[in-house]
């Protein structure tokens, strides 16, 4: 008897602890279905100022050497677009962008209505995800940007061709990754928009990223085709990482 | 004896005609009580847990077959268990360094594959981080199977059998990498070994002779701080002060980590079934494990690099190292050699 005295003591007791709890549920619940717009981020790819062309452009890199590009592709992660007021809207999935995949420079986002003024991304996939086994989607190992043999994934790739390179076929290929120290590749990025957009209610912007592959080759290492045409382990890594860090800009928002 | 031979020879066809009309071989059969993860008493709790890739008979079924196949190779000819032979818990038996497609020879000894579940990194190097991405090594590796996992994603689909199989084990017929790769995690993460004659005097259900009690008593003093029991592993890398082979040149963790402090360690093996998996040693150099006993034994011929545990073991009486032998033979474990969940499914 005594028992079911302080049980029932202790049910009342949970009521209003419940009651508030399904009112934050409900309340939660409509915070996480927020009415908003659709943002479309794209990833125009250029070489300094040109447009890049895959095979058949020949560019200069700072040090004077000519050469082509034969592939771009790499791993964005992590985004986060900031509002006016200080919150973000937060996106953990990741992103495949290659230039030989037009669809691939283009993610669509669905944002909350309000007024956004920058965008954080990461280059590369996080340590957590380069730990979790068999992936799919962008992550899937068929995307050939994984490496087997010390796992992890290759977070860019930049290859081409210039004669001043020794390798055979005077390629240059950078096959980055690597989330561990002292070899660590990711590179957070953090643009900011020179003028705040604001997302309407069922409204659509886009919003265009400028990703400049001549930065990967300039600041703040110049790279020589001639004593650096292969970077596909841990060895320099960060020197390209550290190059690729700043190849993003924002072109315009509409 | 013309009777004899009729009965025998009726209850042979009735026997077939049997066999033939239910078509499945039981042996073959895999249930849910075979798939169901017993962590063995005295274990640790695994690294791997089967997290998001739910154990079920069909998927095991699944890895079972596909790492039985050699289709999994760029030609064709090789598959997993062209190199992991179950009778020798899943090494390479007699074979020193590793054999790829085209006759071609790997740079390592093949290890045995039992309690993966307990490792938190693969190869002998540590380089792969998960149980469930170590086949694309073995894959895509061009000394080994030289194939890319979206090659063997096309091959499958060619193969009626296996859209059957897919969608079997996952519910549609859609073959995509993290299935090939998560149905691969649940047989080979499965192979468990724990039932040795070790494992039974550990439980007190069975006695040791004078010789194997020795044995293990110099093993905790000498060498168990590296092979710890129960797993006989720390999952950690050491220098075990053999001389670098100089047409391999192997770095071991140290290509991995890029550390030189690294260079010439290698991931110390479970000595668990090790009467099975001659020849021994990172690079197969040694074919008997009394080689093995000597060298652990000889501190005088040890590299300068050699870790200090090494230097703790000291000389080796030649009755150490017939102790040592003894107990080393109790780790063998037949159940789980001869266990029929995984036999080839290819022989039935």
């Amino acid at each position: 008897m005594v028992k079911n005295q302080t049980s029932k003591i202790e049910l009342k007791k949970l009521i209003p602890i419940v009651f508030s709890m399904a009112t934050l549920w409900v309340a939660m619940s409509f915070t996480t279905r927020p009415s908003g717009g659709k943002l479309t981020v794209v990833f125009d790819h250029y070489v300094g100022d040109q447009l890049l062309q895959l095979d058949t452009a020949t560019y200069t890199n700072a040090l004077g050497q000519p050469f082509t590009i034969t592939k771009f592709k790499y791993y964005i992660g992590n985004i986060r677009l900031r509002k006016a007021g200080g919150d973000v809207v937060a996106f953990d999935d990741y992103h495949l962008i290659d230039e030989e995949e037009a669809p691939s420079k283009k993610i669509s986002l669905d944002i909350p209505a309000g007024e956004y003024n920058g965008i954080d991304l990461i280059v590369g996939v996080d340590s957590l995800h380069n730990c979790s086994g068999a992936q799919s989607g962008a992550l899937d190992p068929v995307n050939a940007m994984f490496w087997a043999w010390n796992t992890g994934y290759i977070f860019l790739k930049l290859e081409g061709k210039s004669p001043a390179s020794s390798s055979p076929g005077h390629v240059f290929e950078y096959h980055i990754g690597g989330y561990k120290q002292p070899a660590n590749c990711i590179r957070h990025v953090s643009l900011s928009f020179a003028q705040p957009f604001t997302m309407e209610n069922a409204g659509s912007k886009e919003l265009h990223l400028k990703a400049d592959a001549a930065e990967i080759l300039k600041t703040p290492k110049a790279i020589d085709f001639s004593t650096l045409s292969s970077v596909t382990d841990f060895h320099n890594a960060t020197t390209i990482a550290d190059n690729y860090m700043d190849m993003f800009s924002v072109l315009s928002v509409k | 004896m013309r009777k004899k031979t009729v009965v025998i020879l009726s209850i042979v066809a009735v026997c077939a005609i049997l066999f033939g009309f239910t078509g499945v071989n039981k042996y073959f059969i895999i249930t849910d009580e075979d798939v169901a993860l017993k962590i063995p008493k005295g274990f640790p709790r695994p690294h791997y847990k089967f997290k998001d890739n739910k154990l079920s008979p069909e998927i095991f079924v699944l890895g079972r077959k596909l790492f039985y196949d050699p289709i999994l190779s760029k030609d064709s000819t090789t598959s997993c268990a062209s190199c992991h032979q179950r009778i020798a818990a899943f090494a390479h038996i007699d074979h020193a360094l590793s054999h790829g497609i085209n006759g071609l020879i790997g740079k390592r000894n093949v290890p045995a594959l039992q309690n993966l579940i307990w490792k938190d990194a693969f190869m002998w190097d540590g380089g792969v981080n998960h149980l469930e991405v170590q086949p694309l090594s073995p894959i895509t590796n061009p000394i080994e199977m030289n194939e890319s996992i979206a090659h063997v994603i096309e091959k499958l689909k060619h193969n009626q059998l296996y859209a059957e199989e897919f969608r079997t084990a996952f519910g549609d017929t859609a073959i995509t990498s993290e299935r090939i790769l998560k149905s691969l995690a649940q047989f080979t993460g499965l192979m468990i070994s724990a039932n040795s004659r070790y494992d039974k005097y550990m439980r007190g259900e069975d006695t040791f002779s004078v010789a194997e009690i020795n044995g293990l008593e110099i093993f905790r003093e000498k060498c168990a701080s590296c092979h710890e029991e129960p797993l006989f592993t720390d999952n950690t890398y050491r220098n075990n002060g053999l001389k670098p082979d100089t047409a391999l040149k192997d770095k071991g963790r140290g290509a991995i980590s890029g550390d030189q402090f690294d260079d010439y360690k290698f991931l110390v093996p479970s000595l668990r079934n090790i009467e099975m998996t001659y020849p021994y040693m990172h690079d197969g150099r040694f074919r008997k494990l009394k080689n093995v006993i000597d060298h652990y034994g000889s501190p005088q011929n040890f590299t300068p690099l050699a870790a200090k545990e090494m230097y703790e073991i000291g000389t080796l009486t030649e009755q150490d190292k017939k102790y040592l032998l003894a107990f080393l033979l109790t780790l063998t474990d037949k159940s789980f050699i001869y266990d029929r969940r995984f036999v080839d499914p290819f022989v039935q």
